[in-house]
């Protein structure tokens, strides 16, 4: 009868489930926030916002997937139809497929990689097709220097992303997620590592396209950059698919310096780990929206030589003190 | 055979100094003088002559640095020209002598079969778009100018449209059309080719970009198109396109009546409102000799003060908009919605009011009017600090716009520029101080002066002339004199009514100044205003009638924006971007 549900094929159920979940919780807030984020500006520019569909205006997210289902989906006669169609699907898949990596609570995550870490660098490394193939399919002018930009701030942010998450890993001694996190019961590692979590920040800030660097699509320059002859439900992708890296960052961040599902009280009441973790990603992809509203765009040339003269050589410094750090504090070991 | 007489009699015109100089140099029978009624010294002189006679005023002592505006008229039709020589097309050229603080106006005739004439864009670089905005509105070529294409209309348009009998209004031509064939020939002429500039396609390592920027683009501040040549990000060379925004404002005006053409003015610079009417409604009543009360000086100072408070505030909101903070507009605009309250309830419009009138305003102010300008007044201040703070001394902000499309006093000049882009050059050139007009010369303000002609400079010269602005108003507030709100004139608009209905004479003129709008005395007359974005003017010539002859407006935006590409050149698009906004230009105010 049900001799098939053994123990083993129910815990393969229950985590494909669980994995659903996951993903559709991070594809809907990420589609959320597009809410959140213009009430949220409007609330710091003096003004409403959208508040009349729905209470509060908590439809609007629904009028405007309509809006983006129905809208004519046009492909440029010109552009390269193949890349012109994977590039979007790519700009949502890449960093989508590395919150796979992400431990929620305790008990919840999709895949606990021993190489957690690496596996998120390499899908942020994958996201930059997105950009690229946006940019050289649709064969405008616009939307190639956009590509070009996003290139070349990507082999900027890629190096200094990289060796900023290092000193973490020297200190927890693991590319696992989880086990970083666990590693962070005593101290969150924000502490220790701050020069890392400030290096990640502006890294991740780049990573999800944000403003202040969001010159691939700055609209007062490049009209919408790499995106410029997109519409319809593939612009609405890379739409969702910039504040699903909104989402990624903001866990990553939460996970790695902050402690994950850490928090007080934690012993007698379980189910806070969740509300510790939602909370603390809130805050940074918050604090994402708050940077958009406040700072100017520096010149895409600032922002790479910033990038190779102090970013660099700020994480590369992390890195020596850091491993001269966790070296003292080793036991030698016995020749 | 000019016997030297006993008491020598002056040739007319000595009085002025330049005239003198020309007299001196070229002689009494070369030049013609003109009187205006501006008291402008106005001098014709013969074609062959002009390359001379400009070229010396170029480099007099105290030099004539600045040709401040070059245009035509047609005088086929016109009737009351006595003591001006014979002429069928009259090109004029109006310098301006910083050093002096006078201008001096050369006209040129032209007959109808030979209508050619030297360019002077060697002398004055900015001569360029002038003259081919008259080749392009009057059909007069100008041997030696190397791009002589069409400025404001399409490259296929048949006629001169500023030529008298070109008609003036869309009944007088066959119905428009615009069928497949029409709407390609549209599209062809707006092709760029980079050979017709001087441009190479590719150097001898790469090949060039060049790409399109506008018509439609979010930072061209209206209809406004620029090709650029780039190497990678890179500006070449550029070529600003203008004339989508053209309307045909100088046109219009020979066919309404002094009067009714005031709310055309008011869309001109259409974020100046009745800054606008200003220099307009000066002109007329300089032609009617109309000397306005003193409560009608105050007001109008009061308004125009308004609102170039408005439009500095939209300048700024869009300025930091351009370099990516997105956030301060907003409240820059919350600051414009409570300067448009005051002016709302003065003149009971928003944008473009009209309410300047011949001789003086359309209403009294209301009741209860110095509250609302107090509350805005003691509103402003506090807010012009936060910008600065919070925006202007932002470390990205100033490194996107410190040292970007630097210009300096000299490059400034002789292109033209005028306003706060010239104030930032280190030049104390402000208008209502040099020369001032409707009553500036009372009030007390400075003029905010910067030194290094950079984008920022040009941001913190506006933000500093917001807070003087504000202090002309609060004196405005403070001695506002009574007495009416119009002269007593028959030319003024609408004309006294009081004793129509007492006597007959009285009535019928009324009547007749009502229905025709009023006559105003033959002659020619500019007016040169500060106005929000440098200085603009209008040159009416009347020919006796209840239209102006001949409208000539002289906006500031327009050699702006001839300037870019001697700025840009060597930048990248996002210095292009940040310069585009520090000019503050609108494209109304190009075009006309």
């Amino acid at each position: 009868m049900m001799d098939w549900l053994t123990d083993e094929t129910l815990a393969i159920i229950i985590a494909v489930l669980k994995s659903v979940v996951i993903l559709l919780g991070v594809v809907m807030v990420a589609a959320f926030l597009i809410f959140v984020e213009r009430r949220l500006l409007a609330l710091w520019q003096d003004r409403y916002g959208p508040n009349r569909v729905g209470p509060f205006g908590l439809a609007q997210l629904i009028a405007d997937m309509m809006k983006m289902f129905f809208k004519e989906d046009w492909t440029p006669p010109f552009a390269d139809k193949l890349l012109f169609w994977i590039a979007p699907a790519i700009a949502v898949s890449g960093l989508l497929m590395s919150f796979c990596v992400v431990p929620i609570t305790p008990t919840w995550g999709v895949a606990d990689l021993d190489i957690g870490l690496l596996f998120f660098l390499a899908m942020a490394g994958l996201s930059v097709y997105a950009v690229m193939f946006a940019g050289w399919a649709s064969n405008s002018k616009y939307a190639l220097l956009g590509a070009v930009r996003s290139t070349a701030q990507t082999l900027t942010y890629e190096v200094f992303m990289g060796l900023s998450l290092l000193g973490v890993v020297a200190v927890a001694g693991t590319f696992n997620l989880r086990e970083i996190v666990e590693a962070q019961k005593d101290m969150w590692f924000v502490i220790p590592q701050f020069i890392g979590f400030i290096t990640f920040f502006v890294a991740g800030v780049a990573v999800a396209h944000r403003a202040p660097f969001d010159q691939p699509e700055a609209e007062q320059e490049l009209a919408a950059g790499f995106f410029t002859e997109y519409s319809g439900l593939k612009w609405g992708m890379f739409f969702v698919g910039e504040y699903v890296g909104v989402v990624v960052v903001s866990a990553l961040l939460t996970v790695l310096f902050f402690g994950g599902w850490y928090g007080p009280f934690l012993d007698a009441a379980p189910w806070l780990a969740f509300f510790y973790f939602a909370a603390k990603t809130a805050f940074f992809i918050m604090l994402f929206i708050l940077l958009r509203g406040a700072l100017p765009r520096p010149r895409y040339d600032h922002m790479m030589a910033a990038g190779w003269k102090v970013m660099l050589p700020l994480t590369l410094i992390n890195l020596l003190v850091t491993g001269a750090v966790v070296l003292m504090r080793t036991p030698p070991v016995a020749l | 055979m000019a016997e030297p007489a006993t008491t020598p009699n002056p040739a007319p015109g000595s009085d002025h100094e330049v005239v003198r100089e020309l007299y001196a140099r070229f002689g009494d029978n070369a030049l013609t003088f003109q009187a205006t009624r501006d008291g402008l010294p106005t001098v014709w002189v013969a074609r062959s002559q002009l390359v001379d006679v400009l070229r010396y005023l170029r480099n007099l002592p105290r030099p004539y640095v600045m040709l401040y505006d070059l245009s035509a008229v047609d005088e086929r039709l016109r009737n009351l020209r006595e003591g001006q020589p014979a002429s069928d097309f009259t090109v004029f050229y109006h310098l301006l002598s910083l050093e002096r603080n006078s201008d001096v106006r050369i006209k040129v005739a032209l007959a109808e079969g030979d209508l050619s004439i030297p360019t002077v864009r060697d002398i004055w670089p900015n001569a360029d778009w002038y003259e081919r905005e008259v080749f392009d509105l009057f059909g007069i070529h100008f041997q030696g100018h190397p791009h002589l294409f069409r400025l404001l209309m399409p490259r296929y348009w048949k006629g001169h449209p500023l030529r008298k009998d070109y008609p003036a209004r869309a009944t007088e031509f066959d119905p428009f059309i615009l069928d497949i064939a029409r709407q390609d020939e549209a599209q062809e002429a707006l092709r760029f080719n980079p050979e017709e500039w001087g441009m190479k396609r590719s150097a001898r390592d790469e090949d060039y970009m060049f790409l399109n920027l506008g018509p439609n683009h979010p930072s061209a501040h209206g209809a406004f198109r620029i090709i650029l040549q780039l190497d990678g990000e890179e500006i070449v060379d550029c070529v600003p396109d203008i004339g989508y925004h053209h309307r045909g404002a100088e046109k219009m005006a020979e066919r309404q009546s002094w009067h009714s053409y005031i709310p055309y003015t008011d869309r001109i610079d259409y974020l100046g409102g009745v800054m606008n009417n200003l220099p307009y409604v000066l002109a007329v009543e300089k032609l009617a000799g109309i000397e306005v009360p003193d409560r009608v000086k105050v007001i109008r100072v009061m308004m125009a003060e308004m609102f170039r408070i408005t439009s500095h505030l939209l300048f700024l909101g869009t300025f930091i908009v351009d370099v990516g903070a997105i956030t301060p507009i907003f409240f820059a605009f919350t600051d414009r919605q409570k300067a448009y309250d005051v002016i709302e309830a003065i003149t009971g419009f928003r944008m473009h009011p009209a309410w300047y009138r011949i001789g003086g305003v359309a209403q009294d102010l209301p009741n209860g009017w110095d509250k609302l300008v107090r509350t805005f007044v003691d509103w402003l201040p506090k807010r012009l600090d936060d910008y600065e703070k919070a925006g202007l001394r932002n470390g990205i902000l100033r490194s996107r716009t410190v040292g970007v499309a630097q210009y300096n006093t000299k490059e400034a000049l002789e292109w033209g520029v005028t306003g706060p882009g010239l104030r930032a050059t280190g030049v104390n050139y402000d208008l209502r101080k040099a020369r001032p007009y409707s009553g500036y010369e009372n009030f007390e303000f400075d003029v905010p002066v910067y030194h290094n002609g950079d984008a920022y400079d040009r941001c913190m010269v506006r933000i500093n002339e917001m807070r003087q602005s504000l202090r002309i108003i609060r004196q405005c507030l403070d001695n506002m004199p009574a007495g009416p709100y119009k002269a007593d004139h028959p030319l003024t608009c609408p004309p006294p009514k009081e004793r129509t209905l007492q006597d007959i004479e009285t009535l019928i003129t009324h009547f007749l100044s009502v229905t025709w709008g009023p006559v105003i005395p033959a002659g020619e007359a500019c007016q040169m205003i500060e106005a929000t974005k440098g200085i603009n003017s209008y040159y009416l010539f009347s020919d006796r009638s209840t239209m102006s002859y001949r409208t000539r407006i002289r906006t500031p935006s327009f050699p702006h924006l001839q300037q870019i590409p001697s700025v840009i050149r060597g930048s990248m698009v996002p210095d292009l971007i940040a310069y585009l906004a520090s000019i503050d230009f609108v494209m109304a105010d190009v075009d006309r």
